[in-house]
C-alpha cells in the first residue's frame, strides 16, 4: 500500500558538463509540478537541487541523484565521485568558495550554494570522504505545509 | 475566472490538421483531435505563435471589425507604438494619427506619451524598491500569463505599475466625457494591437475596475486602409512632427527600447518565449539577483515581432532604433513634464490596484497519493513510446501524449507505434475465433511477433 504512494527517480550528472547544468533540477521541478506540490515548496526544492547539481558540475567527476517522494516529504540523495570536501564546516559558511576564476566569471563561486541548500531544505546532511566523493541528503517536508 | 477567455481561435473548417501550430506552441497548449487543431485554454498564453505558424490561416485573433465603431458616439484610436515601427522615420506618428482619423475615428491618441510617463513611473518604483530582485516588467500579457501558469512563485516580482494602454484609455474617457458632455461608456477607445495577447486585458480584464478599453483592431487589418489615406507631408510639417515625438515612449515597441533613454541601467531585455523560459528558470533558482529589472517580450525583437504586424520584425526594430537615434542626436524630448509625473506617481496614479494571482497548471490529480500513481503511469507509458515526437497522435511530444493518456484525454492506441501491437492482438483473437470453426484456421497461427526493442511484454 505504502509503496504505491512512493515515487522514485534516478538521475545522472556529469562533472564539468556546463551545457547540461541545471537539467536535473528542472526535471525534478517538472515532476513536482505534475504532482501539484505547493509552488513555494517546488521552488525551495528546485533551488536546493540546483545548487547541489551545480556543485557536482563544478567540483566533482560524476554523480547519481535519487529523488524519492511520498506524501510525507521529498528526499534528494546525491552521491558524487570526486575530490570530496576537506572541511565541511568551512564549506558550509557563506562566502567560502574554491571556485576558479573562470567559474567566477560565469557567475558562480559566491560561496552561497551550500548555505542556500541549508536555508531551503528542512533537513540537510553533507558527508564527504576525501579522494572518494561527497554525499548530499536533502529532505523537504510535505506533511506540514507551512515552514517558518 | 480569467482562465476562460482567450483571444485566439481555431476556425475549424479552415484547419486541415497540418500540425505546424502543434510544434510552434511554446506551452504545448495545442492538440490535433480528429484532424483539427484544438487549443487547451488552461495552458494557452495567447502569444500568437500558432497564428504565425498556421499555413491555412485557420488560427485567428479575435480582434474587432471596423464596424464596432458605430456603437459609440465618439471614438478614439490608441495605436500601440508598434504601428509607428511599421513606418519608421519616413512616416512619423503625427501623420499616422491623422490617417487614423481619416479612417473614421473621431480622434487618435499618441500612446507613446503614456508609455513615456510609465517609463518614468517605473524608474521611480525601482528607486524606492527594497524587495527581492530582479523585478519583472508586466508589459507583455503573454509573459504575465506565462508567469501565472508556469512560474507562480514569481508573480510578486512584477512591477505593480499599470500598463500604458489602460492608463491612456482611462485618461481619454475622463477628459472626453467632460469636454463633450458624454458618458464614459459612450466613448469608444480602440487599441491598435500588434498581437492577440494584448487583447486579453481588454476582452477579459484581470481586474474589473481596470478595464477601460472597448476594443482592439489588429495592425495587419488597419495597415492597408491606413496606407491609402496617408497624406503627403512637406518638410516643415515633418520637422514639427519629429519635434512632437516622445522619445521615452516610442521605444516601447522594441526589446531594449523601453529604458534606452532612461536612468535605468541595470536592465536585462529578453525576447522570444524560449529565451524567456530560460531566464525565468534562472530567476527561480535565485540567479539574476543583482539585476534590477527584466523586460521580457514574448515575441522576438519585442512587440514589432507580434503576429498581427506587417513589417519584418528585424526591419521594424531597426526603424525604431534609427528614429530613436535621430531624436537623441537632435535632443528632441517632447515628453510630459517630469515633475508632474513624479507628483502623480506620489499620488499612486500609476499603481495597480490589485496583485497578479498565480494560476498554476492542474496537477495530474488533486490527491497527492493518486497524483503519484498517475505520474508513475505517465512515466511507464512514456517508456513504451518511441520518443520521436512525431505528433501523429495529436500531441506535440511523446511526453505530452503520455500525460494526455493518464488524464484520459487520449488513448494509447492513438500512437501509431502501438498499432502493430493492437493488430497482433486482434489477429490473435481472430485466429482463436477461427479455430472454433474447426480445421479452418489451423495453419493460420499468428505470425512472428514484431516486438519493438526495449518493449516490455
Ligand atoms: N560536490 C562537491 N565536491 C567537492 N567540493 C565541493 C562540492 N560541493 C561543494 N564543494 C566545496 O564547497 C565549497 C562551497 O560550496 P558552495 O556551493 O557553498 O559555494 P560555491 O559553489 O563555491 O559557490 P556558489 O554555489 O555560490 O556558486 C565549494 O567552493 C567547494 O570547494
Ligand atoms: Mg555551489
Amino acid at each position: 500500500m505504502a509503496s504505491r504512494q512512493n515515487l522514485s527517480h534516478a538521475f545522472e550528472i556529469q562533472g564539468g558538463d556546463f551545457g547540461k547544468a541545471g537539467c536535473v533540477s528542472l526535471e525534478i521541478k517538472e515532476i513536482l509540478r505534475d504532482l501539484g506540490i505547493d509552488p513555494a515548496i517546488v521552488r525551495r526544492t528546485a533551488i536546493a537541487a540546483y545548487e547541489a547539481e551545480m556543485n557536482v558540475v563544478m567540483y566533482a567527476d560524476s554523480a547519481t541523484v535519487m529523488l524519492r517522494l511520498n506524501p510525507q516529504g521529498i528526499k534528494i540523495a546525491l552521491d558524487d565521485k570526486g575530490p570530496g570536501i576537506h572541511d565541511i564546516e568551512l564549506a558550509m559558511q557563506e562566502g567560502y568558495s574554491t571556485a576558479t576564476d573562470q567559474m567566477r566569471e560565469m557567475g558562480f563561486g559566491a560561496g552561497m550554494g551550500l548555505p542556500n541548500i541549508k536555508r531551503n531544505a528542512d533537513l540537510f546532511e553533507l558527508k564527504s570522504t576525501i579522494g572518494k566523493g561527497t554525499s548530499y541528503k536533502i529532505f523537504i517536508d510535505l506533511g506540514s505545509e507551512e515552514k517558518t | 475566472m480569467n482562465q476562460s477567455f482567450h483571444s485566439i481561435k481555431v476556425e475549424t473548417e479552415k484547419c486541415d490538421g497540418r500540425m505546424k501550430c502543434l510544434r510552434s506552441c511554446p506551452t504545448q497548449a495545442i492538440r490535433i483531435r480528429k484532424g483539427k487543431a484544438v487549443i487547451l485554454g488552461e495552458k494557452c498564453i495567447d502569444c500568437g505563435e500558432c497564428i504565425t505558424a498556421c499555413p491555412s490561416g485557420a488560427i485567428v485573433a479575435l480582434t474587432d471589425p471596423f464596424g464596432e465603431l458605430s456603437k459609440f458616439k465618439h471614438t478614439v484610436a490608441i495605436p500601440s507604438p508598434t504601428l509607428y515601427a511599421q513606418f519608421g522615420r519616413s512616416i512619423l506618428p503625427n501623420r499616422i494619427l491623422a490617417g487614423l482619423k481619416k479612417l473614421g475615428f473621431d480622434d487618435a491618441f499618441d500612446l507613446a506619451f503614456t508609455c513615456g510617463d510609465t517609463s518614468l513611473a517605473i524608474e521611480h518604483f525601482l528607486d524606492e524598491y527594497q524587495g527581492p530582485k530582479p523585478l519583472i516588467a508586466n508589459t507583455c500579457p503573454s509573459v504575465v500569463s506565462l508567469i501565472q501558469v508556469m512560474y507562480p512563485q514569481l508573480v510578486d516580482q512584477f512591477i505593480p505599475i499599470q500598463p500604458p494602454k489602460r492608463l491612456a484609455s482611462k485618461e481619454i474617457k475622463e477628459r472626453k466625457s467632460e469636454e463633450l458632455g458624454l458618458k464614459p461608456e459612450e466613448i469608444g477607445t480602440f487599441y491598435i494591437t500588434p498581437c492577440p495577447a494584448k487583447m486579453i486585458a481588454i476582452k477579459q480584464p484581470l481586474f474589473e475596475e481596470e478595464c477601460y478599453l472597448d476594443g482592439a483592431i489588429s495592425i495587419s487589418d488597419i495597415y492597408g486602409p491606413l496606407l491609402s489615406v496617408l497624406e503627403s507631408e512637406d518638410q516643415d510639417s515633418y520637422r514639427k512632427s519629429l519635434e512632437s515625438i516622445c522619445v521615452l515612449g516610442i521605444g516601447w515597441a522594441v526589446a531594449g527600447g523601453m529604458h534606452r533613454t532612461q536612468e535605468m541601467k541595470n536592465v536585462v531585455d529578453v525576447s522570444g518565449i524560449a529565451e524567456i523560459i530560460k531566464t525565468f528558470d534562472d530567476i527561480e533558482r535565485g540567479k539574476l539577483q543583482d539585476i534590477d529589472l527584466v523586460v521580457p517580450y514574448s515575441c522576438p525583437q519585442g512587440c514589432v515581432g507580434g503576429s498581427l504586424t506587417v513589417e519584418n520584425r528585424y526591419i521594424s526594430h531597426n526603424k525604431i532604433m534609427r528614429l530613436l537615434e535621430t531624436l537623441e542626436q537632435e535632443n528632441i524630448e517632447a515628453c510630459r513634464d517630469r515633475r508632474e509625473i513624479r507628483e502623480r506617481y506620489g499620488q499612486k496614479y500609476f499603481h495597480m490596484k490589485q496583485k497578479y494571482e498565480p494560476r498554476p497548471i492542474q496537477a495530474l490529480d488533486e490527491d497527492l497519493g493518486r497524483a503519484i500513481k498517475k505520474r508513475k503511469q505517465k512515466e511507464k507509458i512514456y517508456d513504451s513510446l518511441p520518443r520521436i515526437d512525431c505528433g501523429i497522435c495529436g500531441a506535440p511530444t511523446c511526453l505530452a501524449f503520455a500525460e494526455d493518456v493518464v488524464k484520459g484525454e487520449a488513448q494509447s492506441s492513438d500512437c501509431i507505434f502501438n498499432v502493430p501491437k493492437k493488430f497482433q492482438q486482434l489477429t490473435g483473437e481472430l485466429s482463436r475465433l477461427l479455430d472454433g470453426f474447426g480445421s479452418f484456421g489451423k495453419d493460420r497461427e499468428p505470425q512472428s511477433t514484431h516486438q519493438k526493442k526495449g518493449q516490455k511484454s
